[in-house]
């Protein structure tokens, strides 16, 4: 979930950035993670640290990230994907190798409420440490979707972009979607009032119908374009991830180009995602594998991430290193009213996977 | 009762009319069965055999031995686990020997209109991009073979020459040049031509461009070989009987480059069919190709047998009927040959 100035260039590729290795030329970790999801600092530091040299590679989709561990000897030694439903079904299949949790004292950092709940994915926290988590919404130019739909508008639902006339006047100024089926569903499932776990085809097809509407009015399904047209004013209207968005407010501030971004979870709620870090089973560096994630454990490590990143990292001895601005921020630590309607993506079997996807692909080529 | 004779080349057996003769027949079409025929039948020399093996074992290293394993994989069940897809053999109890062969991809692949139209719709992409690049790729071939020879080389050079910068970063330099605030939309909106910016990008549209500005060095090149090869002293004939330049380029010159026509198109169209990266990055959600259902089926639904499954049918809807065309060609090209001598 997060993503761009690789995707920039690299949308399906993946695109490397080794750090100088200050002394160990032997000691090395592979690391495979979203884009733009570290800061600037933080590989440089571990290296120091550690005498660890660290070769970072990224992806824009947990499907890509899951490819690769399904076809077997990825190279990598720490991975991050999304908790649910992705982390829990490859934990499920024994693609990852159990922590050895005495190589990871700053284990008692965490958040004991979030490492609780991965526990119903991840039994006994076995395999798998949170890294961050965040909500999967909505990102808006304030200024243009005010000029499309007037100043009294609600832009606080999911009906500004799902009730075809309004997704007809956004559609001059650009809508995006993330193109991930799984995000897209549970979206207009909620907006249908379904459930979001449902293991109904019928439900699945009115979701698709809900799109289908819509479908002329909706530009492009990318997961991490978005980043950049927000922020440029090419789109005024983006679903994806909270960071993003808010990584988008910072691009477009920085340009002082007078676009005014806003980050929304919609009433109707979110998806609540948390990305983990775990270690693939054939990882050849399990030891450095378990250095890093000890490393990024450290609460002045992770604090420093979730200011560059904007996304709230899952480490409670982290809090108070969090700079007030992204702490106090709506669009990052919800407040509680706004958590509770928050909810997570549903684990389901092959069928309906298939189902869902065929779904999407009818949706998206307008069929 | 006698059999009535029947020539050599067609078996006359049923089975030339149930799969396997079809196969069969087709099969011999190809060189290497022709050879090793000839080999077993002692009409071919080994030492001609060994020279002919080079690039056959280089064909079967890098093409059959592959496609073997994805036919393989076409057979078999998705499941989440590593590899992703269920074993062909297994061994059951008391040392029986399992072959399960799993038909349902293929049955998926007739009953679901999405593969149909995929790949309906990449053939007809593909088919325009070609004579797209034909219609530039021609003229550009023919000034450069008409040019003087000390500007030749530069001339191919610069068709070369943008393949010194990473294909991907040349397909992406256009999402830059065609997006609403992009360059094109800014001069066309800057000369007062629109005022509006036009939608070009994520349409089929930036998927044509895209195409066609990539592979048009693979037709100019071999139209260009073919050209300057011609003999220049036909056209002097020609002129000589009162035959004007345009009617000798229908008459003379066109139908001679028909071998660039045929190798460059052959060069555009068969990658940009399967082309992926250009309809990601250049295509909207709705141009629907054979290359984007394949990432699907790899990534989303994680099935790589039905992503197999697409890739065998694709080779054999594909490249089948091409190598056949491509032979019939040479065979008439040879006849004609024949039939000059």
């Amino acid at each position: 979930m997060r993503t761009a100035t690789c995707a920039a260039f690299a949308a399906a590729m993946t695109c490397s950035l080794a750090v100088a290795p200050a002394r160990a030329a032997d000691k090395v970790v592979h690391l495979y993670n979203w884009s733009d999801y570290i800061a600037e600092d933080t590989l440089e530091t571990f290296t120091k640290e550690t005498g660890i040299k660290a070769v970072y590679d990224v992806y824009d989709s947990n499907e890509v990230l899951e490819a690769k561990l399904l076809a077997g000897k990825s190279g990598y030694d720490v991975v991050f994907p999304t908790a649910r439903p992705f982390a829990m079904r490859q934990i499920k299949s024994g693609l990852y190798r159990k922590l050895d949790k005495s190589k990871l004292p700053n284990l008692k950092n965490m958040d004991p409420g979030l490492m609780k709940a991965l526990a119903s994915i991840d039994p006994g926290n076995a395999h798998g440490v949170p890294y961050m988590w965040g909500t999967t919404g909505i990102g808006i130019n304030v200024d243009k979707v005010k000029a499309a739909l007037g100043e009294s508008a609600d832009i606080g639902s999911l009906a500004m972009i799902f009730k075809p006339e309004n997704a007809k006047k956004l559609a001059a100024c650009g809508i995006s979607f993330l193109d991930d089926q799984e995000e897209t569903f549970a979206m207009a499932l909620r907006y249908l009032g379904r459930d979001v776990a449902t293991k109904n085809k019928t439900d699945i097809d009115a979701a698709a119908e809900a799109f289908k509407a819509i479908r002329p009015y909706i530009k492009y399904f990318h997961g991490s374009q978005y980043i950049n047209d927000l922020a440029n004013g090419d789109i005024c209207v983006a679903h994806g991830y909270s960071g993003d968005i808010l990584q988008a407010r910072t691009r477009a501030a920085e340009a002082k180009n007078g676009v005014n971004i806003r980050y929304i979870i919609p009433k109707e709620g979110a998806v609540l995602w948390t990305d983990m870090m775990l270690i693939p089973k054939d990882a050849p560096n399990p030891a450095e594998a378990h250095a890093y994630i000890n490393f990024i454990m450290k609460p002045e490590v992770v604090a420093k991430i979730s200011n560059f990143v904007s996304y709230a990292n899952a480490n409670k001895a982290a809090n108070d290193l969090v700079d007030p601005e992204i702490r106090n921020d709506p669009g990052i630590y919800p407040p509680d009213e706004v958590m509770a309607k928050l909810y997570m993506l549903p684990d389901n079997d092959q069928a309906l996977i298939r189902y869902r996807v065929r779904a999407w692909t009818r949706v998206k080529t307008g069929q | 009762m006698m059999p009535p004779p029947v020539p050599p080349s067609a078996p006359a057996n049923p089975a030339s009319f149930t799969v396997i003769g079809m196969l069969w027949r087709w099969l011999l079409g190809f060189t290497f069965v022709a050879r090793v025929r000839g080999l077993a039948m002692g009409t071919v020399s080994w030492g001609r055999a060994l020279v002919t093996a080079v690039p056959f074992l280089w064909l079967i290293l890098f093409f059959g031995l592959p496609f073997l394993v994805v036919l393989k994989i076409s057979f078999s069940q998705a499941v989440i686990a590593q590899p992703p897809y269920t074993p062909l053999l297994t061994w059951a109890e008391d040392g029986i020997m399992v072959l399960r062969i799993n038909f349902q991809n293929y049955l998926l692949l007739v009953q679901d209109s999405l593969y149909w139209m995929a790949y309906l719709n990449s053939v007809r992409i593909a088919a325009i991009a070609t004579v797209a690049c034909l219609l530039l790729g021609y003229p550009m071939a023919y000034a450069i073979s008409k040019a003087k020879a000390e500007l030749r080389v530069p001339l191919l050079m610069l068709i070369i020459l943008p393949f010194w910068t990473s294909f991907l970063i040349r397909v992406y330099a256009w999402i830059g040049i065609l997006k609403t605030n992009g360059l094109l939309n800014n001069v066309l909106i800057w000369l007062g031509l629109i005022d509006q910016p036009l939608p070009l990008l994520h349409t089929e549209f930036s998927v044509l461009v895209g195409i066609v500005y990539s592979y048009l060095p693979f037709m100019v090149l071999p139209l260009y070989a073919t050209l300057s090869r011609m003999d220049e002293s036909l056209l002097e004939a020609a002129a000589d009987l009162g035959c004007r330049p345009g009617k000798a380029f229908l008459t003379i010159t066109l139908p001679l480059s028909m071998p660039g026509v045929i190798a460059g198109s052959m060069l555009v169209f068969i990658p940009a069919v399967g082309e992926f990266v250009i309809p990601d990055l250049l295509g909207g959600p709705n141009t629907l190709m054979i290359g984007k259902v394949l990432w699907t089926e790899f990534f989303s639904n994680k099935d790589w047998p039905v992503a197999s499954a697409v890739a065998v049918a694709t080779l054999l809807l594909l490249v089948v009927p091409i190598v056949r065309f491509q032979k019939a060609q040479e065979e008439s090209n040879k006849k004609a040959e024949e039939l000059a001598r």
